[in-house]
């Protein structure tokens, strides 16, 4: 009976094997694709909706196909047939089809007959691969970090260190040659002379009507042009650098990611105000993106930038694990940086779209920003000078048509200042 | 040489031992200063442990505390939307169209609304149904942030919910049901088919219901009349541009005669074209807006009116009336005018304001006879539905316990009822009493539930103005407050679950638009049907309750009745409307209080208009006081028992025997404190009828008034009003009518616009724009929608009574009125001129500074002129006003430090200084120190601090954004896209604005017109502000 069981159970594990070795061909064949190419079509095609290991507007998608197979009994083929044309599938009546449809609430995945086997070979060889371990990842980076800055560190001290011994050294050296010095004039009985009947510095300088004339004049001229630089920056606020509600960052937004001023604050272009964008401008793209994948350091670390988009998921109400809003949203209160007087009128559109100025000539260069800061001083002789220095842009305008050549040819120049335009007049800004 | 002199202080120094010199020499005080009484208790300040020294360091180390904390710069938040709605740019206005229909004010209008808060009332120039925004209607933004606004439901003073609310109101309906009393809704003129509709609906759920109509200020007795001869309920619509000859009794049209909005057409035959222009005849006892604009106006007693239609009815349709008692003059007048009258047919027309049914009639049957084609009783006017007699018979079985439920919408009958302690008598006899309110009125504290109504700029609604027009009302901000509107009530009540709204959209797509786009007619605001062009008085309903209004009145007997009814004993009061108050609505609101009265130029207040004669027969009087106000005696003024105190002020022009005293204030309820202004005139307004016989004795006192202007000749200075009569604008050339002035420059006369005699240099102005704002004296009525507009655009603060009265007003735009001296300004010039030697010219001066008993009238829109060569800019010590090359003269607030020279050098008197911080203090407690009344600002243009001197801009925000808005396009401007406030506002199209370098432009060609002058154009200011010489087509016949 053994033997028998013996032969049975060789059998069985020649047939394991067998197994084992199709699965091993199948996963085989999965990885037939490039991995790197489909990296590039998954963010290029997919990203939109689909996260490796998050459920975002669809599901999921790490190691979909193994997934499927072992769950569902389903093939490559299905995936094919659903990728291409996810609402035919749907309408044929495949039942998982139809149970993925509906637990998304209803929405078909958009259809990509472009994609050859090929190319979504590449996609699932990219979503089969293995999660990389993300703690041990971030320890490495936040240690080499460590590391680099510490070696600055200890150059510097060092440096400091060794000329304030050398100054001590050269200090203690004077003195005991002094002490020295007057030790061996003690022993040698000579006297030494001391200064009597001088008069002392201050004193002369004192009695000297001229020296203290000019002085005074010196001190009341100096000191007037400190009150005077004092009191001319009363209210002028550059640099300026409140901290906000919520970090956000212009560096990563404007600077590494490269997103255009004017699709946030996008009233910039019609409007007198720029806008600060509404929850629902940054929700546009936050809804996908909800971690920090960019450069980091130890300051503004990864869970720092995401802890910010938390805070911006609990202020538009997103329920992030759920992906949909719960109605219950909080405004956020910004600082406002530039502030300009009620009496100063100013108009976006009017540099922004008219003259065609760029954002960084009056705010700087907010793409390296990591914290936003006044940079201009927004007063009044900064517009003036600008209005003098810079001409009108008339190029394709037909308002402008007319009333610059006529005024060109007054003034004897080919392009006009915007002060020539009239921009100085007070009226313009102060009503 | 020194002097011995000694002086006296008083008598008892005479006196060498007198004890209390002697006393007087050791004190320096007579008696001991009480410095216990004010410095308090003596025994506290001795026990208290605060020493003196301790009391120096607190308030030394708090004014050192208080001047460190101010160093830090205030933190400023910027809060984003969370989800932006897609039509809301922050900073950029969107425009609604609606319809004010509160009863007694119809238009359709613009709201601009910013960030979602309404700011202005514009006029919607797309609706040509029927009126434009007046100064009410443009002042009416101000009451949706009335901070005395009830908040939410209340019952017997508590707030309830509006579920607890309707449950209530429902069970009390319910049980009504079937019993023997009635339910009676007590509303406003709605107009609304969809009200109506809605209030068959609830007739049909509960079965007794009464829907009464009534409106405060009554025209029932015009309503009666075109009820009788056209069998339906409505008054006739006029429409005065197609008039040449208006001939008018008694009927104030340019001001709320039935309903008002007649300004506009009227307007357009005022300014001469090819020579011809319309001819006003007014007969009149009050001096209105109406009589100011006639070429002719004859002040005739109510009694002599009434004769005076009589005879004009007889002399036009050669029916004989005997027609006696009218003085001999008055006859010459009556006949000439009834020859005018014939003559234009059908481009004549006559109206009446005699409310008295016969005369009504009489002038419907004049019109017909003349076939006038101003004349349009098809299109009806449905804006004044109330009924009298239901009002009157309504009080009567409130009183007899008959009514079991009343609800009022948009009413206030105890404040606005002659008998209102009947009416609050009757109140109590009813089960269920509710008032739909937007405040806690007069009427609203007496009714068991207050059901908080919203601002129309809050509401849903339709309108039919006039048959076959229909307008829409729509809100444009969400409700501030927890408020729903009656018609929401009703369809709760009728427990239909629709949104009004939606009930709105049904009715009309179903019965009105005729497939029209219903988004289309929100759009617009309105939507006028086919039918209006056709014969549509048959869609009017039949209102018929009264047997007696089915019967037509023979027209020969409805004169003959009428001159037997004009018996007259004493003087006759006439109550009237004023232009800023109206029916008395909105007396919270602060804009209208301070409007100045176009004839009396007096802000927040009512008066008793009194003639001259009549004042002098009375012992009343007018006096100025030392800074130049003007105070008068009050008098007891008593209608059938009932006697009220007013202060009197005489009136030029007021028809000898007769006074005037107008509605709207006097109110007490749901007003702060600093409205509640003048007397209450409704209490003597018996049976609906606007006159009254009564007397007038003087009473003790001196009131204190706030004018802007008193009554003020021209004294012949015809530069300041220049105008002329047709037949010489006609025939002589323009030296004659409209002279350059000149000045002696080496013995040549030279006109003061040649550069020779100008101190300045002429700057090129040539190049881009060069704004000019051209004042039509012909199409100005005087109405004032431009001060408010004006007001309303460039957040001009309100100051008050007193602050008035010390000639401290605000307003940039100003309307000046001048009376002639002689009967006409004409006769004022003559006199004028042949005034010589010292001793003729001091008593004939003197004369001339009096108003004549029926003057001339003229009104002359002022404000800053934008002089090119500017007397202000040159005196300002800190550069703070300049000028633009675009013409505007420029007041940099921030730069201005208040010392006032400006405003002494400007030659036009336009400047108005800052006193105070009228934004954040508590002595001026209008819209501008509450959060909810700021919500009215224009974000665009700043609010002035204390200290500094403002004037009119010119819109320069307003041409500023014309230009950038075709900068971003791209594009030239064209004409008619400048506008500023007041521009926009002003529907006679008096007011013209635009660039006169564009050649084409309409305001370039009026600079060349040959009326136009500039205001004192002898001063050589160049100014950018032109006006158009009044023309009077005084031809008789």
């Amino acid at each position: 009976m053994k033997k028998v069981i013996h032969r049975k159970s060789s059998r069985n594990f020649l047939r394991l094997g067998l197994i084992v070795l199709l699965a091993f061909t199948t996963s085989l064949s999965a990885q037939e694709g490039d991995p790197a190419k489909g990296k590039s079509l998954f963010n290029a095609n997919c990203a939109a909706c689909h996260q490796l290991d998050k459920k975002m507007t669809g599901p999921a998608l790490r190691q979909v196909e193994s997934r499927l197979s072992d769950e569902q009994g389903l093939d490559r083929d299905w995936l094919y047939s659903w990728i291409r044309n996810s609402s035919g599938l749907i309408k044929s009546g495949d039942a998982y089809a139809n149970k993925v449809y509906n637990e998304f609430g209803g929405a078909a995945m958009t259809a990509f007959p472009q994609l050859s086997d090929e190319d979504i070979n590449n996609i699932l060889a990219y979503t089969a691969e293995e999660k990389k371990a993300p703690a041990a990842q971030a320890a490495a980076t936040g240690a080499a970090a460590q590391t680099t800055q510490a070696s600055g560190g200890i150059s510097n001290e060092i440096i400091l260190g060794a000329l304030a011994i050398l100054f001590i050294l050269l200090a203690l050296g004077l003195y005991l040659v002094n002490k020295t010095l007057r030790r061996f004039a003690a022993a040698k009985n000579i006297e030494l002379e001391l200064e009597t009947g001088r008069k002392p510095l201050w004193k002369a300088f004192v009695e000297n009507q001229f020296l203290m004339i000019v002085v005074a004049i010196f001190f009341l001229l100096s000191s007037a042009y400190f009150a005077y630089g004092y009191l001319m920056q009363v209210g002028v606020d550059q640099g300026y650098q409140p901290v906000q509600p919520i970090h956000f960052s212009h560096k990563v937004h404007a600077g590494d990611n490269g997103v255009d001023c004017k699709y946030c604050h996008s009233s910039a272009r019609v409007s007198k105000t720029s806008g600060i964008p509404s929850l629902n401008v940054c929700m546009n793209c936050h809804k996908s993106i909800y971690e920090y994948n960019g450069e980091t350091t130890p300051e503004y670390s990864k869970e720092f930038y995401d802890g910010e988009i938390k805070k911006l998921y609990a202020a538009a109400g997103w329920d992030d694990a759920e992906q949909k809003y719960t109605g219950d949203s909080k405004p956020v209160k910004w600082v406002r940086i530039h502030n300009l007087p009620d009496f100063a009128y100013f108009n976006h559109s009017q540099h922004v779209t008219v003259a065609g100025v760029e954002c960084q000539t009056c705010h700087g260069p907010v793409e390296e920003m990591e914290i936003m800061y006044q940079h201009a001083p927004l007063t009044m002789g900064w517009c003036i000078n600008c209005h003098r220095e810079t001409n009108v842009d008339v190029k394709d305008n037909g308002y402008y048509e007319k009333i610059h050549e006529e005024l060109s040819k007054k003034y004897g120049v080919d392009n006009l200042t915007a002060a020539q335009m009239g921009g100085l007049e007070c009226g313009k800004c102060h009503y | 040489m020194s002097s011995n002199k000694k002086y006296w202080k008083s008598v008892e120094e005479l006196n060498e031992n007198s004890s209390i010199v002697e006393t007087l020499k050791q004190n320096e005080f007579v008696s001991e200063i009480p410095t216990d009484e004010f410095l308090g208790d003596k025994d506290t300040l001795e026990s208290t442990a605060t020493t003196r020294r301790d009391f120096l360091k607190y308030v030394g180390f708090s004014t050192a505390a208080a001047t460190l904390a101010a160093c830090e710069g205030p933190v400023k938040k910027s809060i984003p939307y969370v989800v932006q709605p897609t039509e809301i740019i922050p900073g950029v206005a969107n425009y609604y169209a609606t319809t004010i229909a509160d009863g007694f004010d119809f238009a359709s209008v613009l709201v601009k609304t910013r960030e979602g808060r309404p700011i202005k009332i514009e006029n919607n120039n797309l609706a040509t149904t029927h009126g434009s925004a007046n100064a009410r209607v443009n002042a009416s933004v101000l009451g949706l942030y009335d901070s005395l606004r009830v908040q939410g439901p209340k019952k017997e003073g508590a707030s309830i919910s509006w579920d607890a609310f309707n449950a209530e109101t429902t069970k009390a309906l319910t049980s009504l049901k079937g019993s023997d009393k009635e339910i009676v809704l007590l509303t406003q003129t709605f107009a609304s088919p969809s009200t109506r509709n809605l209030i068959a609906d609830f007739n049909e759920e509960y079965g007794n219901v009464r829907h009464v109509v009534y409106d405060a200020v009554s025209e029932s007795a015009a309503a009666d009349a075109f009820q009788k001869k056209y069998g339906k309920r409505g008054l006739a619509d006029y429409d005065f541009s197609e008039a040449m000859t208006i001939v008018s009794v008694g009927a104030d049209f340019l001001g709320d005669w039935q309903g008002g909005g007649f300004d506009a057409g009227y307007s357009k035959n005022r300014i001469p074209d090819h020579g011809k222009m319309s001819r006003h005849i007014q007969f009149e006892s009050n001096m209105s807006l109406t009589g100011a604009n006639a070429d002719k106006r004859v002040p005739l007693t109510p009694t002599q009116q009434k004769l005076a239609l009589a005879k004009i009815y007889s002399l036009v349709t050669g029916n004989n009336v005997s027609v006696s008692g009218l003085p001999e003059q008055v006859e010459a007048a009556v006949k000439s005018a009834a020859a005018q009258l014939k003559k234009a047919g059908s481009k004549g027309v006559i109206v009446t304001g005699i409310q008295d049914v016969n005369a009504q009639t009489v002038v419907l049957e004049l019109n017909e006879y003349l076939t006038s084609k101003a004349f349009s009783p098809k299109t009806a006017l449905k804006t004044k539905e109330g009924n009298a007699q239901a009002v009157t018979q309504l009080v009567e079985d409130m009183k007899a316990g008959k009514v079991g439920a009343i609800i009022m919408s948009g009413v206030n009958p105890v404040y606005t009822l002659p008998n209102a302690s009947d009416f609050t008598e009757g109140l109590k006899k009813v089960q269920l009493s509710v008032a739909f309110s937007m405040k806690e009125d007069e009427t609203s504290t007496q009714t068991q539930y207050i059901a908080a109504a919203p601002h129309y700029l809050e509401s849903w609604g339709d309108v039919e103005i006039k048959v076959g027009h229909y307008a829409l009302t729509q809100p444009a901000i969400r409700p501030l407050f927890d408020t729903r509107q009656f018609q929401d009530a009703l369809l709760a009540w009728t427990n239909n679950s629709q949104s009004y709204s939606d009930y709105i959209k049904t009715i009309w797509n179903e019965d009105i638009l005729n497939g029209a786009s219903f988004n289309q007619a929100l759009h617009d605001g309105f939507y006028v049907s086919e039918v209006a062009e056709l014969d549509a008085i048959d869609t009017l309903e039949d209102k018929t309750t009264n047997p007696e209004m089915a019967e037509a009145i023979a027209p020969a007997a409805a004169a003959s009745a009428l001159v037997s009814s004009a018996k007259s004993n004493g003087l006759e009061l006439t109550l009237y409307t004023k232009t800023g108050m109206g029916d008395g609505q909105q007396a919270n609101n602060p804009w209208l209080q301070e409007f100045p009265d176009p004839i009396t130029r007096t802000s927040w207040d009512n008066y008793l208009t009194v003639s001259k004669a009549d004042a002098d027969e009375l012992g009343l009087m007018n006096k100025h006081v030392a800074n130049g106000a003007l105070n008068g005696s009050y008098a007891n003024v008593t209608v059938n028992g009932v006697t009220i105190k007013a202060p009197v002020m005489i009136q030029p022009g007021q028809a000898k025997g007769t006074v005037g005293l107008s509605f709207g204030y006097g109110r007490t309820a749901g007003l702060k404190e600093e409205m509640q202004t003048g007397v209450n005139a409704y209490a003597l307004y018996h049976n609906f009828n606007n006159v009254q016989n009564v007397t007038i004795e003087a009473a003790s006192g001196e009131h204190e008034f706030a004018s802007v202007q008193l009554h003020n000749t021209l004294m012949g200075r015809g530069d300041i009003v220049k105008e002329t009569t047709l037949e010489i604008f006609n025939t002589k050339d323009k030296k004659h009518w409209n002279a350059v002035p000149v000045v002696s420059l080496n013995h040549e006369e030279t006109p003061v616009t040649s550069p020779e005699v100008d101190l300045w240099d002429e700057f090129d102005r040539s190049i881009g724009h060069h704004f000019n704002l051209s004042i039509d004296l012909n199409a100005c009525t005087g109405c004032g929608a431009c001060v408010i507009a004006c007001h309303a655009e460039n957040n001009v603060p309100v100051v008050g009574k007193s602050e008035v009265r010390r000639s401290r007003d605000m307003h940039w735009l100003r309307i000046d009125r001048y009376y002639s001296s002689e009967v006409s300004f004409e006769g004022d010039n003559e006199k004028k001129d042949n005034i010589s030697g010292l001793g003729s010219s001091l008593s004939e001066f003197g004369e001339m500074e009096h108003a004549s008993d029926n003057p001339q009238v003229a009104f002359q829109p002022v404000m800053c002129q934008h002089c090119n060569h500017a007397p202000c800019e040159t005196v300002c010590p800190v550069a703070a006003t300049s000028h633009g090359r675009q013409g505007q003269n420029h007041m940099a607030y921030n730069r201005c430090v208040g010392t006032r020279y400006c405003a002494n050098n400007c030659p036009y008197k336009v400047r108005r200084f800052n006193w105070f911080l009228y934004n954040g203090n508590d002595e001026f407690d209008y819209h501008m120190n509450d959060d909810l009344g700021r919500m009215v600002l224009n974000p665009d243009v700043v609010v002035r601090s204390r200290g500094v001197m403002e004037k009119c801009s010119m819109c320069i925000q307003m041409t500023q954004k014309t230009i950038l808005d075709a900068k971003r396009d791209g594009r030239e401007i064209k004409d008619g896209e400048f506008q500023t406030a007041c521009s926009a506002a002003c529907s006679s199209g008096a007011m013209v604005f635009g660039d006169i370098n564009d050649k084409d432009s309409k305001v370039a060609k009026l600079k060349e017109d040959n009326r136009m002058y500039h205001l004192l154009e002898h001063v050589g200011t160049k100014p950018n502000v032109q006006y158009q010489t009044k023309v009077r087509n005084t031809t008789e016949a």
